[in-house]
């Protein structure tokens, strides 16, 4: 059920968290033009992202003692 | 790739049969090390056996990836190492969703925050170590997770293929993520073969990307291995923005920032993926497994803690987090 009808795409609104797009689509910003993007691609919901259109993972900020800035934040990469 | 330098008797053993001594000299039940998840000899001759199964040796012949000598020390090992992480990482069971306890965990992880240092006090000479660590996993990004494709259920298969079009490049090989990565090693002067630095890596660097390697190749630790992933994914986007910000700090391009500004979206995108489709695409099809889904999400996060301790505390004693100091290319000012 992930996966799009051929020539549709699918939304899908994840648990406060992004909505995710799949499929046939193409993202325009009325001021800058259509944007680039990967095939697949998260778009922000709460407002609080600094890659808007796009998710970076900041509305766990909004809810997570983890995402408070501070020296005990789990890691990667 | 180069056979790296023995730490030992174990990984010499292995070194020197692949450098074509008799197999007959491999150690035969061999002792258990105080910690086998740091212990700098039998972590260098798990990667050794390891990497028989990606990429090779120079000069080594493919055949030894399935000697059956070899195969029987790396299941002694990977017994020891296995005990070792069951041993450190208990999660309660609970019964809510693998998604939703996979969130719990990592807000609850308070493992010391390497990329707040690397984004606001790193010099150069830390940056470089940094990035030489890195190298050993990042010079094969998403490849140990890869073996988990052909054992999983459709839709948490789908979900991985998502993931990992992204991470190699969705067809074009210089979006590569280990691609990208090569691009910050040339641009900060540093070797950036496979490999490269693997003498110079300490036992809980070279058990970051064996921990992957052992839940990858093991079937029955699938669960594990897209654990792992998980939680890989879902504590990438932040720390990857300070990165980022790290190296522009120190004057880096952009070309060299895009390893870290890509796993910004890219990564926030995978965690969604990671946790709901593929976690719990697979617990929905085979529920005895969202235990080991915990377990493999839980390792990644405690390995992580140690390796970032490790790096801290070497840098707060004044000293280098590395094995040695006198790789001309790392030398600590």
């Amino acid at each position: 059920m992930t996966s799009p009808e051929l020539g549709g795409a699918r939304i899908t609104v994840y648990p406060d968290g992004p909505l995710v797009v799949r499929g046939e689509f193409v993202l325009d910003d009325l001021d800058k033009g259509q944007l680039p993007t990967a095939r697949v691609i998260a778009l922000c919901r709460c407002g609080r992202s600094a890659t808007k259109p796009l998710c970076d993972g900041s509305h766990k900020i909004t809810r997570s003692p983890r995402a408070v800035p501070r020296d005990a934040a789990p890691e990667r990469a | 790739m180069r056979l790296p330098l023995p730490r030992g008797p174990l990984s010499a053993a292995v070194i020197d049969v692949l450098s074509g001594s008799d197999p007959a000299a491999l150690p035969q039940s061999p002792v258990e090390p105080v910690d086998a998840l740091t212990d700098d000899d039998l972590q260098l001759a798990l990667w050794t056996m390891y990497e028989l199964h990606y990429r090779g040796f120079d000069g080594v012949d493919d055949c030894w990836e399935w000697e059956p000598r070899l195969i029987q020390l790396r299941n002694e090992l990977e017994a020891m190492l296995l005990a070792t992480l069951r041993a450190m990482v208990v999660v309660p069971r609970d019964g809510r969703r693998v998604a939703d306890r996979l969130r719990s965990l990592i807000e609850a992880d308070d493992g010391p925050s390497l990329s707040r240092y690397m984004q606001t006090r790193a010099d150069r000479s830390q940056w470089l170590q940094f990035v030489a660590h890195r190298s050993i996993y990042q010079l094969k990004e998403a490849d140990p997770h890869t073996w988990a494709l052909p054992r999983l259920p459709v839709k948490a298969k789908s979900a991985l293929l998502e993931i990992q079009f992204d991470e190699y490049g969705d067809g074009n090989p210089a979006r590569m993520h280990s691609e990208l990565f090569r691009v910050v090693l040339t641009e900060l002067g540093l070797r950036s073969e496979h490999g490269g630095y693997i003498d110079v890596v300490p036992g809980i660097t070279l058990a970051i990307t064996n921990v992957m390697s052992m839940f990858g190749l093991h079937r029955a630790l699938r669960g594990a291995l897209v654990g792992h992933l998980a939680a890989y994914e879902m504590t990438s986007s932040e720390p990857c923005r300070r990165y980022a910000k790290g190296l522009r700090r120190l004057g880096a391009s952009d070309a060299a920032c895009a390893f870290y500004d890509v796993h910004v979206t890219a990564d926030a995108l995978h965690e969604q993926l990671a946790a709901h489709d593929l976690c719990g695409g697979l617990a929905e099809a085979e529920p005895e497994l969202a235990e080991d889904i915990i377990f493999g999400a839980a390792v990644c996060l405690a390995i992580d803690g140690l390796f970032a301790a490790h790096v801290l505390d070497s840098w707060a004693a004044g000293g280098s987090s590395l094995r040695t100091a006198d790789d001309s290319l790392l030398a600590v000012s």
